[in-house]
């Protein structure tokens, strides 16, 4: 990073960071082709990853690289201003998007959070230059939602843990070179009281990864099985048996990424949409020859409200949570929103495009279809909708938790399926 | 309405607070529907010098913002009103008041301003007509030229606060296009009859003109400006009616909330089972939704932001079927209670279904949103 960044930024504000940044892609960042919106919708390829890095290197060459990160450890320590201005001056460039989620927005700031000093020197600098990507291990095969539920184990011997389990739904892991990964180390605790998190490299002995296909073709998501994998002491994060406390904060990022509440998120988009934009859905009721039927334009620009109203909602709610008036479990607000929008904007667009999502001459209509097929995707990933709608309850509003079989119960005593 | 109201906005709210817990509460807003009064003018000159109809109104005319956003400031009073289902025409006023100061001869209007910034008048915005939907660039009340001002004949509908306004903003067409006149309700030919109202002290009245009489200093938008001008008004009606709207709904769910942890039913507080917490849950990230973009309409209009036009359309188009949802909801959450005259939820139903469907429907506000959008084709 050059040095003109540290005597910059005492003196300039939002707007002539935005004008330098402008003049800065021009001149350095790699132009879209016509036609292409730069965003992970229709998928992600395997090109995209190592690409990424190399996008990654070009913006931290720049003095555009982790915005919001402090500046001893690789950023520039700037507030979201500065983020959303870059963002806004990205468009037409192509950006290394799947860096955001969840290696920008997710993994590395838990490393900021509750990560010790070697940890944070070792890795923030490094993903901020683009030369390391990070995955979640958190969910597990037996069962999503109930996270703390984990079965996977990991059992001290001398200075090292021996990792044995297998994760699931982690997206990108192939790709990836280190994970949060989030393990059994007490059986006799109650679930919450025996976890520890684990900074774990990816690819060594007794790792293995596969990767899963999804309805709409994608093959992101991976499953890991671990075959007593070596984990040194000095890879754990926060506490051992403190784990929980770090996943908590994981979480609280994940809700705020996929929300849309990130400040560490670069160069706009979020977590690839399952539903048409704006722009989209008025080029296929022109293509279709529904652009004067009313019922049509209504639908449009009931979509185009829900994308705005969700823009708006994300504002508010980061503001709230802010400055203390909303609690840190209100991210839920913008990760139920963002689901349930996601299902009506594609139920929309199959609305508007028919039976062109079923068969048409233009495979953008059929993948439209597709991606309807994927809607609950975006009410699953990232934690359910129900999941959400119990934090709102339960810890926005304040109401009775539901009831738990195995609460304060050593987890190795907890029934568990088959 | 926003997290980050200045100490000087907080103070104005807390006080505008104080003066409708204390001179207007829900009591009384009961009293005066049976009665058959709007509001009292009386109660409304003491309101005004608390200030509120001094913000929207151009500097330049005398209008005094707290924040330097007027309308966001008016909206803290709107959304008070909202809570308290207060009477009272306060968006007609500023509307009328935000038209006439950024009139092109603000200067003719000082006296009526000044009256109006006082609470000594009111005036209100008559843009409907008998029959028609929200089209304000439509009207049929016809302005035939007259020497150099205009005689207005026709009738306007559905014009709030119409029996105890002192002045008419009337949109009307003239040989060459929409202008819009200041009418004085006391002007020869005019003749006001009160319709039946679904709010208990926001009623409504039918405003028939025969032959008024328009002197040239009446003329607020000559023709050549209507669209702009008629654009900056439904900015300024959306953001104070959503801002009022998003004022009843907090209280409502405030007080639906309570309710779900004070009864118990099975031996357990309402507020204990999943299938209604869900719900509650759904409700308070619509209730925040609608405040995030009741404050976005707010302040995009304050700004006279190039997005302000679209994002009052944006606002109509979502909250104004979305509160009434939730408050629908909320009278589900109260059981029986909830559809008796006896529970104050109605009062809250009334005003917000008021609300949802006057200065445009959710659907009519969809429509002109696409046009905004140059969904047509060869629009771009």
């Amino acid at each position: 990073m050059p040095d003109q960044i540290n005597t910059v930024q005492e003196i300039e504000d939002v707007e002539s960071f935005r004008l330098r940044a402008r003049e800065w892609l021009a001149g350095n960042m790699p132009r879209l082709a016509p036609g292409d919106p730069g965003t992970l919708e229709g998928g992600i390829t395997d090109d995209r990853w190592p690409r990424a890095r190399e996008l990654q290197r070009l913006l931290w060459e720049g003095g555009f690289a982790g915005i919001c990160y402090p500046r001893e450890y690789g950023g520039l320590g700037l507030p979201i201003e500065y983020q959303r201005a870059f963002n806004e001056e990205c468009a037409g460039y192509e950006m290394p998007l799947v860096l955001n989620t969840p290696t920008f927005s997710i993994c590395a700031p838990v490393v900021l959070d509750m990560g010790n000093e070697e940890q944070k020197l070792q890795h923030l600098p490094a993903v901020i230059r683009g030369d390391e990507v990070m995955v979640q291990f958190l969910s597990e095969p037996r069962g999503g939602s109930d996270l703390a539920g984990l079965t996977t184990r990991a059992t001290r011997d001398g200075d090292v843990f021996i990792l044995n389990g297998a994760k699931i739904w982690s997206s990108g892991a192939y790709a990836a070179d280190w994970a949060l990964c989030l393990a059994r180390t007490d059986w006799e605790a109650p679930k919450h009281r025996g976890l520890t998190m684990f900074l774990l490299k990816v690819h060594q002995p007794g790792v293995e990864i596969k990767r899963i296909k999804q309805v709409d073709g994608n093959n992101e998501f991976c499953q890991e099985f671990f075959d007593d994998v070596v984990v040194p002491m000095a890879n754990v994060v926060g506490e051992v048996n403190g784990g929980w406390a770090v996943a908590s904060r994981q979480l609280f990022h994940e809700r705020n990424a996929v929300g849309g509440g990130s400040p560490y998120v670069s160069g706009g988009g979020g977590p690839p949409r399952r539903a048409p934009r704006t722009g989209t859905l008025v080029d296929m009721a022109r293509a279709t020859g529904q652009a004067d039927d009313p019922r049509v334009r209504e639908l449009v620009a009931e979509a185009h409200t829900i994308a705005r109203v969700q823009r708006q909602l994300i504002s508010r709610v980061s503001d709230g949570m802010r400055t203390g008036q909303l609690p840190p479990p209100a991210a839920n607000i913008m990760r139920l929103f963002g689901g349930e929008s996601v299902s009506r904007q594609a139920e929309i667009g199959v609305e508007i495009m028919g039976p062109n999502v079923a068969a048409s001459d233009d495979p953008q209509m059929v993948g439209y279809g597709t991606s309807y097929l994927m809607r609950q995707g975006g009410s699953l990933g990232g934690g359910s909708t129900e999941m959400a709608r119990n934090a709102i309850s339960e810890r926005v509003l304040g109401m009775p938790r539901e009831y738990a079989a195995d609460r304060d119960v050593p987890f190795s005593q907890v029934r568990q399926g088959r | 309405m926003d997290f980050d109201l200045t100490a000087d906005q907080k103070l104005f709210r807390s006080t505008t607070r104080e003066f409708l817990e204390k001179e207007m509460p829900l009591t009384r807003v009961r009293e005066l529907g049976e009665r058959g009064v709007g509001f009292e003018p009386d109660w409304w000159r003491r309101g005004s010098e608390l200030g509120w109809n001094s913000l929207v109104a151009d500097a330049s005319a005398g209008g005094d913002s707290i924040s330097g956003e007027g309308l966001v400031d008016a909206c803290i009073v709107a959304e008070e009103m909202g809570r308290l289902v207060s009477p009272g025409p306060l968006a007609g006023t500023n509307v009328v008041l935000a038209a006439l100061s950024e009139a092109a001869n603000a200067d003719a209007h000082a006296e009526v301003i000044g009256a109006l910034m006082a609470g000594e008048a009111t005036a209100s915005w008559a843009v409907y007509e008998p029959q028609q939907g929200f089209a304000p660039l439509e009207p049929g009340v016809r302005a035939e030229p007259d020497g150099s001002g205009y005689v207005l004949s026709g009738g306007k509908d559905r014009v709030d606060s119409g029996d105890q306004a002192d002045f008419f903003l009337v949109t009307a067409a003239g040989p060459d296009g929409v202008v819009q006149l200041l009418v004085p309700a006391a002007a020869s030919g005019v003749t006001v009859t009160p319709e039946p109202s679904l709010d208990l002290v926001r009623r409504y009245a039918r405003v028939d003109l025969d032959g008024v009489r328009v002197p040239a200093d009446g003329v607020v938008v000559p023709a050549d400006s209507a669209a702009a001008a008629i654009s900056r008004q439904v900015q300024v009606a959306v953001a104070l009616q959503s801002a009022e709207t998003v004022g009843a709904l907090g209280r409502v769910f405030e007080f639906t909330v309570q309710w779900a942890f004070d009864r118990y039913s099975f031996g357990r507080p309402l507020a204990s089972y999943q299938a209604l917490k869900h719900r509650f849950a759904d409700m308070k990230t619509w209730l925040e939704a609608c405040t995030a973009t009741a404050s976005g309409a707010a302040h995009a209009a304050s700004a006279q932001a190039p997005d302000a036009d679209e994002l009052a359309s944006v606002a109509k188009s979502y909250l104004g079927a979305r509160a009434t949802d939730i408050i629908q909801d909320c009278v589900q959450m109260h059981g029986g209670i909830g559809v008796t005259w006896e529970h104050d939820i109605h009062l809250y139903l009334r005003r917000a279904t008021v609300n949802r469907v006057m200065f445009g429907t959710p659907s009519e506000h969809r429509r002109r949103l696409a046009d905004i959008l140059g969904v047509r084709q060869g629009e771009q």
